[in-house]
């Protein structure tokens, strides 16, 4: 049984004026995240994304269909039962999103308070928190006195205070720096690897679902309209939004603009040739087109990693006889070979 | 000056009749425009007790009572304060008219100052699973507190000059002293003797409110 499970989720916002189209942020959504994965949701903004993962927490309720946390359905239970729910999932948010008024220990100690663990027990759970994210120096500054990876790292804190089985982190990186970002995503890593937690992370930056998503779904106008492991979106994204979105990160097939440069600075023919880590294509791609006399030379594109797995685009510039290279580009399938026009 | 001197005894009275006006007309209308200010920014449309019956009501209510002058409203309510306090006259009366006239103008202020907390701290407080209630009471109002007690000190200064036209329907104080022994006895060193006392109150009180403001922003 999936720790998530969302069927044909549904979120419409009343129309703003009398008349007007209602606005559709989640338009049937079903989905499935399994305990302990970490699954990344990407998107552009307005996709739907942040509506999404509001409804597995019922932050907002869903129009319609149903919200499955470890087998029961959620969507419709009263506010006053989803404390204890809630309290089962973490959330972190872009914005941080740290309550101002009180310390760091004060806010890693707010959902503590609220579950009712007694004030002994508390604050060992705080002590432990502040050792796991590395901020025990700071519990009793105020969150105006941190650095944005800093903040970061206290709205984890407090979001793992309960205990959580599941952590929804909401463009947790999109107002950090490169580096911060990179601790901030370690530190999730650490939460999936080390408290077996289940993470979902949305965001419109493919590089952070690269650097920790097991899975990837792809959203678009309110719809999952691709879904896989990261290494299948990665090397195989099925559909335009996903393309964009892996053309983001890793180098590609050239753009007709690319084209154009290739041509002019390239006699031959340019094929682009796509590799997973799989097949042995790649080496025997070479040792066919060296057998056959070909020339070739690399000319655009990149061999890349997700979870442990290459895959990669190469664009060749070949020279040497036809019937060679026809032969030698025969040994790769012709799936895998596009001539680039 | 030596008319002044004379006075004093009576200056001083009429300065504790205004501290304690005041302070009655805060404490009341201070809770009762807390709970209205509460009530409007709560039922606001995405908000905790979105209700937008509740919110229309407390808006229009605000929005009446507002613009009224307050010697005008001191006379418009006098038969409700001779209900509620038993007298239509004096500072029982006075405290009445102050304790009404405050609550609309507290009520409109604190739902102002609620407004500045950022939606996603309540949102992350939600997200803990805390209930609305706790929300109010350990994340909206420490959040909003440092704004808050800004906007109670413009109102403790706005309910001071207020206070001034309590003589009308007999009430003491300093604006009433100084109509009655300054103004109208020709005496203008009386007149600003007690403008002087009434300086000091206002510039005391937003010392306090600055201090304490200054405490609880913490952003």
């Amino acid at each position: 049984m999936p720790l998530i499970r969302l069927t044909d989720v549904r979120k419409h916002y009343p129309p703003r004026q009398r008349g007007a189209e209602s606005a559709i942020a989640v338009d049937g959504v079903s989905l499935e995240i399994e305990a302990g994965e970490i699954v990344g949701i990407i998107g552009y903004s307005g996709a739907g994304k942040s509506t999404l993962v509001r409804l597995i927490n019922l932050l907002e309720r869903p129009t319609s269909g149903s919200v499955e946390i470890d087998g029961q359905d959620i969507a419709a239970l009263p506010e006053r039962r989803l404390g204890r729910i809630r309290s089962d999932i973490g959330m972190i948010f872009q914005q941080f999103n740290l309550f101002s008024s009180k310390t760091v220990y004060g806010n890693i100690a707010y959902p503590l308070a609220v579950a009712g663990v007694p004030r002994e027990k508390r604050h060992e759970r705080v002590v432990e928190l502040l050792r796991f994210v590395g901020l025990a120096a700071q519990a009793h500054a105020y969150p105006e006195q941190l650095s944005g990876g800093q903040k970061q790292r206290v709205g984890i804190a407090r979001a793992l205070a309960t205990n959580p089985r599941i952590l929804l982190a909401d463009e947790a990186t999109s107002a950090l720096d490169p580096e911060t970002t990179a601790d901030v995503l370690r530190l999730l890593r650490r939460v999936n690897a080390e408290l077996g937690i289940t993470v979902v992370v949305i965001t419109h930056e493919m590089d952070v679902v690269r650097t920790i998503a097991d899975r990837i779904a792809v959203m678009e106008s309110g719809r999952v309209v691709e879904i896989g492991t990261a290494f299948e979106v990665f090397a195989h994204p099925r559909t335009d939004v996903a393309r964009r979105f892996v053309s983001t990160v890793v180098s590609d097939a050239p753009d007709p603009d690319a084209v154009v440069g290739l041509r002019a600075r390239h006699t031959g023919r340019l094929v682009t040739v796509t590799f997973a880590d799989d097949d042995t294509a790649q080496a025997d791609l070479f040792a066919a087109l060296a057998r056959g006399g070909v020339g070739f030379e690399l000319v655009h594109g990149g061999v890349d990693e997700v979870r442990g797995r290459t895959f990669g685009t190469l664009t060749l510039a070949l020279r040497g006889d036809t019937a060679a290279i026809d032969a030698a580009l025969a040994s790769v399938g012709s799936a895998h070979v596009t001539e680039v026009a | 000056m030596d008319r002044l001197i004379e006075l004093l005894p009576k200056l001083g009275v009429a300065a504790w009749e205004t501290v304690y006006m005041v302070g009655i007309a805060m404490v009341v209308g201070g809770t009762v425009g807390l709970a209205l200010g509460l009530g409007l920014y709560l039922t606001r449309s995405g908000n905790l007790l979105e209700n937008r019956v509740v919110f229309t009501i407390l808006n229009v209510l605000i929005n009446f009572f507002r613009p009224i002058p307050f010697v005008i409203l001191l006379a418009a309510v006098q038969p409700l304060g001779r209900i509620v306090v038993g007298t239509g006259i004096g500072n029982p009366m006075a405290i009445f008219g102050l304790v009404v006239g405050s609550m609309f103008a507290i009520g409109r202020i604190v739902e102002q100052n609620l407004l500045t907390v950022q939606p996603g701290v309540i949102e992350a407080a939600r997200s803990v699973g805390a209930g609305r209630l706790r929300i109010i009471g350990t994340v909206l109002i420490p959040e909003a507190l440092g704004p808050l007690v800004l906007g109670y000190t413009f109102i403790v200064i706005a309910v001071t000059d207020m206070s001034a036209i309590a003589g009308v329907i007999g009430g003491g104080g300093l604006g009433n002293f100084a109509i009655q022994y300054g103004y109208r006895l020709f005496e203008p060193v009386v007149t600003w003797a007690t403008v002087l006392i009434i300086i000091v109150l206002v510039q005391f009180t937003q010392v306090i409110g600055n201090v304490l403001a200054r405490r609880f922003l913490r952003r």
